[in-house]
């Protein structure tokens, strides 16, 4: 035991720390390619995309949990086809964890990706263009490195998102010590039992440090790259 | 590379309707601001759609709206220098110029990158980023980005108007290099609106008038005729020459020789021999019947009269044959009366030699 912590409890950061960065790792490019739909095309049904990438900061995120759960569980749809082509199983998983923190946080990368790419001139896109770079090109060496600081703050809001979800999380994969036992699920669990008070403090304590971790390296790195641009 | 335009756009309270050639050398595309002219070469570069017409660059053709082709700009190479630099902000000089070499489809050897480089000056900026760029260090910066890429033809859209004088001073010599330049050998569209660039810089001219090609042809043949006078500004208006420096006087005035006698002008700073160009403005000359005395002017050239334009207001413009070149200038209406001034007459035609500023003397033809 370190600083009064019990496995269950190291267990529960441990598991909050992997959901969330898979999380917010694996829904990144995504995010990235519609940020830049969203941003720079123009057609029929993007403000049904838009609508649709804004539904979980809206929905309830029981609802949201529910919908997975009807969707990815072992007798849905998707989660059926899952299991029996790939022997993916999401539901009561922490894979089910990471995939209800990712569409939890998705519309606040996407947001925040989106504004920064909203801030690239596209001129200079048009100018790799005469250059001689294709789309992809323009996009992974003129707008990608100055969308940086962009990325780096819509991926601590995923991160952050992710760390806190709790809503979806319980309601899709439950709340199984050491298997899908989040930190906000192991607090919700503490405050459950009597005595528990201290060691769900432990644990507020514990997120607010990662929260505030996330929040400071993402500032630092984006200002590193901001000055880099300026040129100094 | 000849380009060959012809395309019509309608905005709805504007259209555009250009139709002309470009062949070897520069071509400037002229006209007061928001006339069109940056939509047409944005429409060479394929940044831009019209709704009619056909663009063509020697045998390919880059774009026809009947037969629905419209090549993406990377696939036109097609170099661009934009008016505002658009350097890449994230990366340095060096970067920036690789950039261009990396998509180019002939990588420049490293002895012409460092032509390129030296041509431009820009040797001790290669390690700086854009933002500690002056104006005119990213604009000579954007134009070597545009020659490593290698293109079959250069646009140039307003590269000097966010410049001040001295700053523009300080590019142009560089422009008339690229121009004179054997080895690049590139052929270049140059929009403008101001007339002094275009007069050290064209050998063609495009001249545009909202949204049309009001004429075109070749610059010394254009700059000369009194019918272009409304469309350059009677201010702006004027014949260039092309004259050899013969001497370097001692009082700082040096002596061009034109096919058609020598002209007087001081601080020019080209060695003897070279060729130059000078443009001598309309309201500079003033026309005598007889060789005048006791005047100051020392240029007094024998010529005779062309053609005569009268102007809508109180003005004409006459332009004067002098040896193969041809003069222009801009007298009242009422002394073209008084004077009884007729085509074919032999005259005398008065230069001030301060009236010639630096700046309207070009190396270079």
């Amino acid at each position: 035991m370190i600083l009064g912590f019990g496995a269950a409890e190291w267990a529960a950061l441990a598991l909050s720390l992997k959901v969330s960065i898979v999380a917010t790792l694996a829904s990144l490019p995504l995010a990235i390619w519609v940020a830049w739909i969203l941003a720079r095309r123009d057609f029929r049904g993007k403000s049904m995309l838009s609508a649709a990438v804004h539904l979980p900061l809206v929905l309830p995120p029981v609802v949201t949990g529910y919908l997975l759960l009807l969707t990815f569980g072992r007798r849905g749809m998707v989660g059926g086809f899952l299991e029996e082509t790939l022997g993916i199983v999401l539901a009561f998983r922490w894979t089910g964890a990471a995939l209800a923190a990712a569409i939890m946080g998705f519309p606040l990368m996407v947001r925040a990706i989106r504004l920064a790419i909203e801030a690239v001139d596209p001129k200079l896109e048009d100018a790799a263009g005469t250059l001689g770079a294709n789309r992809f090109a323009q996009f992974r060496l003129v707008t990608l490195p100055l969308i940086v600081p962009g990325i780096l703050a819509g991926s601590v809001l995923g991160f952050a998102k992710a760390m806190g979800e709790f809503g979806a999380t319980i309601t899709f994969v439950a709340n199984i010590p050491g298997q899908t036992q989040t930190l906000p699920s192991a607090i919700y669990a503490f405050l459950q039992v009597p005595g528990g008070e201290t060691a769900a403090f432990r644990l507020v304590g514990l997120s607010l440090v990662v929260a505030l971790g996330a929040v400071i390296i993402s500032e630092i790195l984006a200002r590193r790259v901001a000055r880099k641009i300026a040129g100094s | 590379m000849s380009l060959s335009v012809n395309i019509t756009h309608n905005f709805g309270d504007f259209a555009i309707e250009a139709k002309f050639d470009a062949g070897i050398g520069v071509t400037a595309l002229f006209g007061r601001s928001g006339t069109g002219k940056t939509t047409i070469v944005n429409a060479i570069a394929g940044l831009f759609a019209p709704e009619y017409g056909r663009i063509s660059l020697g045998d390919e053709v880059l774009f026809d709206a009947q037969k629905g082709i419209n090549l993406a700009p990377h696939k036109r190479r097609i170099g661009y220098v934009f008016q505002d630099g658009r350097l890449f902000p994230h990366l340095d000089v060096a970067q920036n110029l690789a950039f261009a070499a990396r998509f180019a489809t002939i990588k420049p050897a490293p002895q012409e990158t460092t032509r390129i480089v030296d041509m431009l000056g820009l040797g001790t900026l290669l390690t700086r980023r854009p933002a500690t760029l002056s104006g005119g260090e990213k604009q000579r910066v954007a134009l070597g980005r545009a020659l490593l890429s290698h293109p079959r033809l250069l646009l140039m859209d307003e590269p000097l108007a966010a410049l001040d004088g001295p700053r523009k001073e300080e590019i142009l010599p560089y422009l008339e290099r690229l121009r004179d330049d054997n080895t690049t050998h590139v052929s270049i569209i140059y929009v403008s609106h101001a007339v002094d660039e275009i007069a050290r810089l064209a050998d063609q001219l495009v001249l545009i008038q909202n949204g049309r090609v009001v004429r075109a042809g070749d610059a010394f043949e254009v700059f000369s005729d009194p019918a272009a006078v409304p469309l350059l500004g009677v201010r702006e208006a004027g014949a260039v020459m092309r004259a050899k420096v013969v001497k370097h006087a001692e009082d700082g005035l040096s002596r061009l020789r034109m096919s058609g006698g020598d002209l007087l002008v001081p601080g020019v700073t080209a060695p003897l021999g070279q060729e130059v160009r000078i443009r001598i403005l309309a309201q500079d000359i003033i026309l005598s019947l007889g060789v005048p005395s006791g005047l100051s002017t020392r240029n007094i050239l024998p010529v005779v009269i062309g053609d005569i334009r009268m102007g809508d207001g109180p003005g004409a413009a006459i332009s004067l044959i002098v040896g193969q070149d041809r003069l222009l200038a801009r007298v009242t209406a009422r002394a073209v009366a008084e004077m009884d001034l007729k085509t074919g007459m032999n005259i005398y035609a008065l230069v001030k030699a301060t009236a010639v500023p630096r700046g309207n003397i070009s190396g270079g033809t």
